[in-house]
């Protein structure tokens, strides 16, 4: 195979940089393996390593500091035959360290090569998430105060099944890169090497300091096994073909006359749990079962099961406008939270409003016209109060009929959860 | 008539695979998580991608590399990740590439209120960029218009290679609407212009006479460049100050020279006023309502409601407004889009009704203030 490296853009790193090598090794890497340009994809950021891609003729992606992974996961995902390498020096990876986290969770094939030189180069050799405590960088004393990160634990730990560390001026260099290109999965080269720019002219370091360094550090052998699982994409194809696609939206045939055709308010108010929110879609589908067009606005805490629970509803023959709710016809008081949120309607009904409530609820005065229902000596449960006051709503016939109703409830339910509820309706029904 | 029943964020899940979205990622924030929740129904079991970022910067990335990739891609979200965005919506606009972005609004600044409504980011999407460059944003005013403007985001992202915002707010995507699918006027289905594999290709050369590159994915047997750097057609780097300026110019007019070719808008004109009501977004229902009883008191009033908002429309707008003399523009924010207003007819008098205070504003409040004029 013949070099990948663009001839026409040599590397243009300072004297002595481990870049360099490391650009040398990756060609030499390529060529082992017998990739042709197009196969590989290199996708970079922002510093010194981010000029990797220059060099070579592949397809390349250079983009924000530290957010290469992001588009290497979206290239992979979209081109799972594409080797996708991306490089990153210890200033990316500490920017960008929710997504190296997250993309030794998810195990996706992409080979990140850490470029560890210990700080930022590019920008004057300030500390980076891999400076040691004692070196002296350009961040004066800030960096003594923080503990620098050994990558290839924090990699493991988070899930990457594929870690190793290396240096830069080993012969194993190339072996390792190949054995992680080849390798199905998410795999980290933590590459330590010197930075002559910067961090050496004011800290002793060599080949033979980082061999000794690096030696010292704990193995990280065990993650290949402990971590040893599917690759992603591989994953996420095989989960994909199980689903069902998603039919189209449903049609609701016209079938009835509606009880009238002006527009028509209602607002539900309840406590979470009592199905207020079902029962207002069945309002809407009872509508579109006449041909009324409707909306429904729902408010809700971020809690399940605790709180207040309101759905406002519009029925209208008309294409519905403004959706808010300004004179309801009715309103439907089921729960004391719902209730309270919305005092200030309750308190400026008029006449023409009928309120259907609970027993238990306290309403603050108003002129509308109120009834109460007994749930409690129907043996109504409290879930089923909402879907029992519409079907009390549908019999005064005023925006929706109980035919209407009746339909609705076929199309929101099926099998055995339809029969429920129409026992519910027909136990309603009677008194 | 058969009618549907979805919310705002359904009708633009079903827009984007109308349009043939192929790969969505997002991060659940209210008010716009549930399209995403629609985009993992709707994807996955028909050869597309979705996605959940570990934050929004990933998702827009994940999007921006599926993109590079030949994908059509969405994402999804609200004010606060919009800001996350920014650095990477910068990215797509220098660099050209295809992109629909969803802005649920809710109300701010910040992380304000998850479930309350506002129009607040609409300079916000304009100027929330690095470089200023022109975008595209288009304001949907109901569930139909979710679905429709999203087709069009789609087919303008490929055309113009740009990110396309969608302006929803919570008020539209968290409302669950009837509508007659019969009824709409869906676009045809656009894809962005491939550039011939056979002959030599540099990534951001544009043809004579045009403004936009073709395209060839990443991952193709012609090798691809994409870059976040300032660059020639080449893809690489550049310092030399003619070819940059003829870049930035030619970003700028790409759009600009082209939003009469996407003029969506409602245009409802009165006989015998001299009054012009200027509406976006979800505040246009309550307007039409205000309208509609306005001519039942015999006090008529033309009614402009922009569905294209950047870049903004000016000649239509300048037409349109010629015969009036009052103009109100009316937004649920505290005075963004009225500036547009202000700068295109210094001539007239513009008054401004604006709300942020969670609710939608009463057709009520619009009567009131027209009337009193």
């Amino acid at each position: 195979m013949n070099s990948l490296l663009n001839p026409d853009r040599p590397p243009v790193f300072c004297p002595g940089c481990a870049h360099e090598r490391i650009v040398q090794v990756l060609d030499q890497t390529f060529q082992t393996i017998g990739l042709s340009g197009d196969q590989i994809a290199i996708v970079t950021d922002i510093g010194c390593s981010g000029l990797f891609d220059t060099f070579f003729n592949t397809h390349a992606f250079h983009g924000l500091h530290g957010r290469a992974l992001t588009y290497a996961t979206g290239l992979k995902m979209a081109r799972p035959d594409l080797h996708v390498i991306v490089t990153m020096g210890d200033g990316g990876l500490g920017i960008g360290g929710a997504h190296v986290l997250s993309t030794c969770r998810r195990n996706i094939d992409i080979t990140l090569l850490v470029l560890n030189n210990f700080n930022y180069g590019m920008t004057g050799g300030q500390c980076s998430s891999t400076t040691p405590a004692d070196a002296q960088v350009g961040s004066g004393f800030l960096n003594r105060l923080e503990k620098p990160i050994d990558i290839c634990n924090v990699a493991g730990a988070a899930g990457a099944p594929f870690v190793t560390r290396a240096s830069t001026y080993e012969k194993d260099l190339g072996n390792k890169l190949e054995a992680a290109i080849g390798f199905e999965g998410f795999s980290v080269v933590d590459i330590w090497g010197i930075c002559p720019g910067r961090y050496t002219r004011r800290n002793k370091l060599t080949p033979k300091a980082i061999n000794e360094q690096l030696g010292q550090l704990p193995p990280v052998d065990a993650f290949t096994t402990q971590n040893a699982r599917k690759e992603y994409g591989r994953a996420y194809r095989e989960e994909a073909t199980k689903l069902q696609s998603t039919p189209s939206p449903q049609r609701i045939e016209a079938k009835y006359e509606p009880p009238d055709t002006s527009r028509h308010e209602l607002v539900i108010l309840g406590n979470a749990g009592q199905r207020i929110i079902t029962a207002g879609e069945l309002v809407c589908l009872a509508g579109a079962t006449a041909g009324l067009h409707a909306t429904q606005k729902n408010d809700y805490p971020i809690t399940v099961m605790r709180g207040h629970s309101v759905s406002e509803l519009i029925l209208s023959k008309e294409e519905i406008g403004y959706t808010g709710i300004d004179k309801p016809s009715a309103v439907i008081a089921l729960g004391q939270e719902g209730v309270n949120r919305r005092k200030k309607i309750l308190a400026e009904l008029t006449p023409e409003t009928l309120v259907l409530k609970a027993a238990n609820v306290d309403l603050p005065a108003t002129e509308a016209e109120i009834r109460e229902i007994d749930f409690k000596t129907h043996k109504v449960k409290s879930q089923d109060w909402a879907l029992a006051a519409i079907v009390q709503l549908a019999r005064t016939n005023r925006m929706l009929s109980v035919d209407m109703l009746d339909a609705a409830l076929e199309l929101r339910f099926k099998g055995n959860v339809l029969v429920q509820v129409r026992e519910v309706v027909e136990r309603f029904a009677i008194f | 008539m058969r009618l549907s029943l979805m919310e705002g964020n359904e009708a633009i899940g079903w827009g984007a695979i109308s349009a043939g979205c192929k790969f969505f990622a997002g991060y659940p924030i209210t008010p716009a998580t549930t399209i995403y929740n629609n985009m993992l129904k709707l994807l996955p079991p028909v050869g597309g991608v979705c996605m959940q970022g570990e934050d929004e910067i990933a998702s827009i990335g994940f999007c921006l590399g599926a993109s590079m990739a030949g994908l059509k891609a969405m994402t999804a979200t609200s004010g606060p990740g919009i800001s996350l965005y920014s650095e990477q919506i910068s990215f797509a606009i220098g660099s050209e590439i295809p992109l629909v972005i969803v802005n649920v609004q809710r109300l701010g600044p910040s992380t304000g209120s998850a479930t309350k409504g506002a129009d607040g980011d609409i300079q916000f999407l304009r100027w929330g960029n690095s470089g200023g460059l022109p975008v595209i944003v288009l304001a949907p005013v109901d569930v139909k218009d979710c679905l429709v403007l999203t087709m069009h985001a789609f087919n303008l992202a490929e055309k113009y290679r740009c990110p396309v915002f969608i302006a929803a707010n919570k008020e539209i995507s968290m409302t669950r609407e009837s509508f007659d699918p019969d009824a709409l006027r869906l676009p045809d289905v656009w894809d962005r212009k491939m550039a011939d594999p056979a002959k030599s290709f540099l990534p951001f050369q544009t043809p004579n006479g045009r403004f936009v590159p073709e395209f060839l994915p990443i991952g193709g047997k012609r090798l691809v460049r994409q870059t976040s750097s300032t660059h020639g057609p080449d893809g690489y780097i550049t310092t030399d100050s003619e070819q940059i300026a003829a870049n930035q110019e030619r970003l700028m007019q790409k759009l600009r020279s082209a939003v009469d070719d996407f003029l969506f808008y409602d245009w409802q004109p009165a006989d015998a006023t001299d009054t012009l009501v200027i509406t976006y977004g979800v505040t246009t229902r309550a307007a039409r309502s205000a309208v509609q009883t306005l001519e039942n008191l015999g006090k008529p009033v033309s009614h402009l409601v922009l569905k294209t908002l950047w870049p903004v429309p000016e000649r239509l707008i300048k037409e349109l407004a010629v015969p009036y003399r009052h103009i109100f523009v009316i937004e649920m924010n505290l005075g963004q889009y009225v500036r547009e207003i202000k700068r295109l007819l210094p001539e007239k008098d513009i008054a401004f009704l604006g709300q942020m205070n969670g609710e939608l504003i009463k057709p009520g409040k619009i009567i009131e203030i027209i009337e009193n004029e």
